[in-house]
């Protein structure tokens, strides 16, 4: 479903991504771990197609297209999803209309007709019920004034109507007590489907508890320096980012 | 005789003198307008040196010999499409054509008792006694050129009147069109009077729209909010794209009164709007919203005053501009505190969002606080659409030019969605979804 091919990417002339290689297939939920400065969330940003990095060199396939040649909008219509780590405030824009937007829009770039206003309301309340969400954040400003659990819930009910083929989840368990991290990761297992690929970026194990992945890879400086099963994310839990400068070392 | 375009002030001079010959004027306007004649006269037009005009330039107003607007019939008019640009909804109205009462545009079937609403040259003659407390009371024309000008040499305009206790559901829309004169610039000089006696509550939106062409539209209301009265207004500026518009609107709020003023503005080349509130009794509030969406070469200046001449008094003031081409707004807002006005309670925001980079943006608050107990706060704020708002829209499939239209949407709709007459925010969302889909159908109505 997605091929990266010794991807590379700069932000403000500093290269972040120092050439990734990394494979999706439909059904898989991989994790990508690895510490602060790493690149874990560049790879986030760029796969989702923010232009303030410069992809430098490789390639991304997407179900046989070339991603990186698409603005944001396509790659989301597409089936790219982005979970943020940090969601963006819009105030002004209830959710619920930002929401249907974005769906009617991915109607549309499939040439669907427009979802109609009862449809999709019975169709959010459904989805706000698989995260916990208090229908009362569905007409409000788009994450204004939400604590960091409802961020966090509010981007997997996004997730959740928008439908994607590739979900990508930016440190969703960031900032989250036991309770409210148990709510996201529930949601997100009833949104695991044969025909969708997570990925799942985390800078802890304890996630992956809840979320139990196919596959782990480490990243460090840029690149992919280890992957297994998800015996790996034990381990590293259990040694520290430190284990891995002796694996970077030896590159 | 040569003319001097740049500052021809005895055009409007003898045009004062013929209309002092002809009219049934009452002796107390004639000596109004003798005054603010004089007045005119003594000050001149503005210019960029005087403080008060600093960054609205009108030499282009100024430098134009503009004549009185014909006659204008409104037969040509689609009075069903200035109805859908305008408003629609369930309201009184009353129209004027080029400064002149048209038959075709009104409609006030059904005003209750104890409400009038009629021309002025009409209530001189039918309600002087409403005129003469009123008219040039609150007005402070004294202030400029254009309003000296204004008192000077209007013939109609607009009165409302509601009696004592008299609750008037519907708001009445005062509706101007101008039909300009092909090679010759026509100036329109308006005086509106609005009086809601004690305990009376009114709501009136003024709207102004134009056909194509080069005018000069220059209004003052004044407003009066009785004792525990209530006076909700609106002002609608959807001018031609060559218009000029120089509009004064003075509102007083008398004990536990309320004084609302709205200043929309989307259409003319150059406006000027003055707006200023006098909290005169206590426990008047006051809310004054602004909303500026402009484009082009326009420019709108909004100068705004607030005055707490009393105490236990509570003023609310938002203003917001959103800003495309090389267009620019001057927001300057004055809140005069007086010595003996302690709890004042007055809040004053101005927020501009800048669409393109040579769009420009001048704000001014002016606090005068003279008393010692009172929270007044104020910000101001100028700023682009946010890049990261705009990347989580679109990486949700919403498209680039479609996420730009709805933050943009959302930033002006903050006004809106504060607007208390229904129609009235209907026909301005709809106005301003359009607006940002560059699909504006003013032309097309007139």
């Amino acid at each position: 479903m997605l091929d990266i091919k010794n991807l590379s990417a700069s932000v403000g002339g500093k290269t972040i991504l120092k050439g990734i290689n990394l494979s999706l297939k439909p059904g898989e939920v991989h994790a990508i771990m690895g510490p602060n400065g790493s690149g874990k969330s560049t790879l986030a940003q760029v796969l989702a197609g923010r232009d303030s990095y410069e992809v430098e060199g490789g390639s991304v396939d997407f179900l046989g297209k070339d991603l990186l040649d698409m603005s944001p909008e396509d790659r989301a219509c597409e089936g790219v999803f982005l979970a943020f780590q940090y969601p963006v405030e819009i105030p002004g824009v209830s959710n619920s209309y930002f929401l249907r937007s974005a769906l009617n829009a991915i109607k549309k770039y499939h040439g669907q007709p427009e979802v109609d206003a009862m449809d999709f309301l019975a169709m959010v309340k459904e989805k706000a019920r698989l995260v916990h969400m208090d229908e009362a954040l569905i007409n409000r400003a788009v994450n204004e004034g939400f604590s960091g659990g409802e961020k966090k819930r509010n981007e997997i009910f996004q997730m959740a109507v928008l439908d994607p083929k590739l979900a990508i989840l930016d440190e969703t368990d960031s900032g989250l007590d036991i309770d409210a991290l148990k709510i996201v990761a529930e949601g997100v297992n009833a949104l695991r489907r044969k025909d969708r690929a997570i990925l799942v970026i985390t800078h802890y194990q304890r996630l992956l508890d809840y979320i139990v992945p196919d596959h782990v890879h480490v990243l460090a400086d840029g690149r992919i320096i280890k992957s297994g099963d998800k015996t790996l994310a034990t381990e590293l839990e259990a040694k520290g980012y430190g284990w891995l400068d002796d694996l970077v070392a030896a590159r | 005789m040569t003319l001097d375009v740049t500052l021809d002030r005895d055009h409007y001079v003898s045009r004062h003198a013929s209309l002092a010959k002809g009219a049934s004027t009452p002796a107390w306007l004639i000596t109004l307008r003798q005054k603010a004649i004089q007045h005119y006269q003594d000050i001149g037009l503005p210019t960029t040196h005087q403080e008060e005009w600093r960054f609205t330039n009108t030499q282009a107003l100024n430098g134009t010999r503009f004549e009185p607007a014909p006659a204008a019939s409104a037969a040509g008019i689609d009075i069903a499409a200035i109805e859908r640009l305008t408003l629609g909804g369930d309201l009184y109205r009353i129209g004027l054509v080029n400064g002149r009462f048209s038959p075709e545009l009104t409609n006030l079937a059904g005003l209750p008792t104890g409400v009038t609403v009629q021309t002025i040259s009409d209530a001189l003659r039918a309600s002087a006694a409403v005129v003469d407390a009123n008219l040039g009371r609150h007005a402070r024309w004294e202030n400029n050129a254009y309003s000296a000008l204004n008192t000077a040499l209007f013939e109609e305009g607009v009165v409302v009147h509601v009696a004592k206790g008299v609750v008037l559901e519907k708001p009445i829309h005062l509706i101007h069109v101008t039909i300009p004169t092909a090679g010759q610039p026509t100036v329109t000089h308006l005086r509106n009077l609005i009086v809601a006696e004690e305990s009376a509550q009114v709501r009136v939106i003024e709207s102004y729209v134009g056909r194509r062409g080069t005018y000069w539209t220059n209004t003052i209301t004044e407003i009066v909010a009785g004792d525990n009265a209530v006076a909700d207004h609106y002002r609608l500026n959807r001018e031609a794209d060559e218009a000029y518009h120089t509009g004064r609107v003075d509102m007083f709020a008398g004990r536990s009164g309320v004084a609302n003023t709205h200043a929309i503005t989307f259409g003319g080349l150059l406006t000027r709007n003055d707006t200023g509130v006098v909290l005169g009794g206590e426990g008047a509030d006051c809310t004054m919203n602004g909303l500026t969406v402009i484009g082009g070469k326009q420019l709108v200046d909004n100068h705004t005053s607030i005055d707490h001449a009393v105490p236990h008094c509570t003023s609310h003031e938002l203003y917001k501009a959103v800003l495309d081409g090389t267009a620019k707004t001057v927001f300057n807002g004055r809140i005069l505190v007086r010595k003996d006005a302690q709890k004042t309670d007055s809040k004053q925001t101005n927020k501009n969002l800048l669409l393109s980079d040579k769009a420009l943006v001048n704000t001014n608050p002016q606090l005068e606080i003279y008393a010692d107990d009172v929270k007044c706060t104020h910000g101001a704020t100028i700023g682009q659409l946010d890049e990261s708002m705009i990347f989580y829209l679109r990486s949700r499939g919403i498209g680039e030019t479609a996420a730009h239209h709805l933050l943009t949407y959302a930033f002006a709709n903050d006004i809106v969605g504060r607007i208390q007459v229904p129609a009235l925010r209907e026909r301005l969302n709809d106005y301003l979804v359009h607006r940002l889909r560059d699909e504006d159908g003013t032309e097309e109505a007139l």
